[in-house]
């Protein structure tokens, strides 16, 4: 009886094993939480200063159009107008989705529907291909191949929203292609089926159905690729300009926030106004992640495939 | 034993993160290595030095990290490295208390402005480059070169070589706001491949792709800097937090020596301190070096 008894009262070693690996979860997720949590809490911090310590209001801050942190204006208020890299950052972000999507959609349908051999053969390790190549040599081609290209073609110095735009258009076209060909990927093929069977053409059912059954996979994969244009620093800032300017034109200098920020970071000393101010661009971009994250959560909701 | 694999990897990877991580404390705690952080102008020097100077006394290591100029000062400031390095004056730079850092001061280093090849100017009077930067001129016909637009390029506001050049060279002007970039490595290949471009940088940056402006007729050349004809250049400053002790001390001992100054100081482009004939002080005032003192 005794061994019985006893055995079914102590833990068997499966359990314990399963305790032991219960624990070690628990433990990487509170890891990755705790630091989630102390970065934005840092940001907040220093990016909040700006509004709290040195007495800014937000309203300046985000309207205004003068970057200058370490000079006054003339009522006696820090310059510390952020309109500039905020609507720099948008077009950017906005044009370049604009031009990727087409093309990504194309290619993924390419992939997908119409050669599916030749797709994972050649455009699948292209694609990953792009997906590994380093900012900073997209940055230099950047300015070595697209920066003089605009110069001759729209005139100008070359530096602006446009070249910064065909820069960051080749950097997310992966992204969006490769979350496309997933999306259409996993749309059922009872649904080709039935709409072939009903008489429709190749093109109707891609039109009709395929690409209708995957919008919101597609507005995902839209929203990932402008999450990376708004965040992407290197390769921005070298064709861009970096003129804290109204933008004008699409060739005139301008910048983006993460731009901005990663030229004056080092030049400015903690706990000071101008460090303050560049760690309210972080929050505003820290913020605008949050947005696009919550973006994508709302449209995998809304859209998923009743 | 299949359903052990994970947990050994996890196992095995704490354990060496935990190594890595007691590793760095030893090293940090045996006071054999110093950290340098700060302007990125005034970095190349003292990585050469400090390289020179670890081959030389084993077992020391000088760790040298850019950063810019403010980052040098307020991680100084914090006591958060043994050294500061910058461009300018702690007394220039705002939120730093100036009066608890000793300065040490390793070199000169001379600011030119420099222009794309093709603007056919090679000379302008500090007027016109004072009107060039707030922007009342716009092109270059206006001095008597090419019919190009004037395309102005800045160093990120707050770095040390356009803090320099707005004071030395617009007289305290602020440049008109326009193209900025974070290095000077950028700006050169900018200024060479942008037409009508002009921005500024430092004497060892010029190569044969950019051409640099003589102003009121002085060349930018290191003997005009040392008899103070070319104004706008500044001192390579290494501040510490108080005065300097134990290996720091003597790494800035070293980095004065005859040595370091005569071979490294002016291979790399810098003007050694012992060459200038004259000394400047935080507000400006010259005042000449008698030789042989």
């Amino acid at each position: 009886m005794d061994p019985i008894r006893e055995s079914l009262l102590k833990k068997s070693k499966a359990s314990k094993l399963e305790m032991r690996g219960k624990i070690i979860t628990y433990f990487c997720i509170g890891l990755i939480v705790a630091i989630v949590l102390a970065i934005f809490y840092f940001v907040a911090s220093k990016g909040l200063a700006t509004f709290f310590t040195d007495k800014v209001s937000i309203k300046d801050f985000l309207l205004g159009k003068s970057w200058n942190p370490g000079t006054l204006d003339k009522s006696g208020k820090p310059e510390v107008g952020a309109l500039p890299m905020i609507s720099g950052s948008f077009f950017v972000t906005f044009l370049s989705a604009l031009i990727a999507t087409p093309f990504a959609i194309g290619t993924a349908i390419f992939m997908v529907e119409i050669s599916p051999n030749k797709g994972s053969r050649i455009l699948q390790p292209v694609t990953e291909l792009l997906v590994g190549i380093p900012s900073v040599v997209y940055g230099f081609i950047g300015l070595s191949v697209v920066v003089p290209f605009v110069r001759s073609i729209f005139g100008g110095t070359g530096f602006g929203i446009l070249s910064g735009t065909f820069v960051l258009f080749v950097m997310i076209l992966p992204t969006v292609t490769s979350m496309t060909v997933d999306t259409l990927k996993s749309v059922p093929r009872y649904y080709r089926e039935a709409s072939l069977a009903l008489g429709a053409t190749r093109w109707q059912t891609i039109y009709k159905v395929i690409l209708r059954a995957a919008t919101p996979g597609i507005m995902t994969a839209v929203v990932f690729g402008m999450a990376r244009a708004f965040g992407e620093a290197l390769a921005v800032q070298m064709v861009i300009g970096n003129a804290s300017l109204m933008p004008s034109s699409l060739i005139t200098p301008s910048s983006t926030l993460t731009s901005i920020l990663t030229m004056g970071i080092g030049n400015t000393v903690m706990g000071s106004l101008e460090n303050n101010a560049l760690w309210s661009l972080a929050l505003i971009l820290l913020l605008m992640s949050l947005f696009f994250n919550m973006v994508v959560r709302v449209i995998g909701k809304r859209g998923a495939l009743k | 034993m299949m359903r052990k694999g994970p947990l050994v990897l996890v196992g095995g990877i704490l354990t060496v993160m935990l190594l890595v991580l007691s590793g760095c404390e030893t090293q940090s705690s045996s006071g054999k290595s110093i950290t340098i952080v700060g302007s990125t102008a005034l970095q190349p020097l003292v990585e050469a030095a400090g390289e020179q100077y670890g081959t030389e006394n084993v077992g020391v290591f000088v760790n040298v990290q850019g950063g810019g100029s403010g980052t040098g000062l307020s991680q100084v400031q914090e006591k958060a490295v043994s050294i500061g390095n910058s461009d300018v004056f702690a007394e220039e730079k705002k939120g730093i208390d100036a009066s608890k850092l000793v300065d040490h001061q390793v070199g000169v280093v001379g600011i030119t402005p420099v222009v794309n090849k093709d603007v056919g100017v090679k000379n302008v009077s500090k007027k016109q480059l004072i009107a060039i930067f707030t922007g009342k001129l716009t092109n270059w016909k206006q001095l008597g070169g090419e019919d190009l637009p004037i395309v102005l390029l800045n160093r990120a506001t707050g770095s040390g070589t356009r803090l320099t050049f707005e004071k030395w060279g617009l007289d305290g002007q602020q440049s008109k706001d326009a193209q900025e970039q974070d290095s000077t490595g950028m700006v050169r290949q900018i200024v060479g491949s942008t037409p009508g471009a002009i921005s500024y940088m430092a004497f060892s940056y010029v190569d044969k792709t950019v051409d640099s402006l003589s102003v009121d007729n002085v060349k930018p050349t290191e003997s005009n800097v040392a008899s103070n004809k070319w104004k706008i250049w500044s001192y390579e400053h290494m501040y510490t937090n108080g005065a300097p002790t134990g290996l720091t001390k003597q790494f800035l001992d070293y980095m004065t020596s005859d040595k370091i100054q005569k071979q490294v100081v002016s291979k790399l482009g810098y003007i050694p301190t012992t060459q200038m004939e004259v000394k400047r002080s935080v507000d400006g005032k010259i005042i000449a070096i008698k030789k042989g003192m």
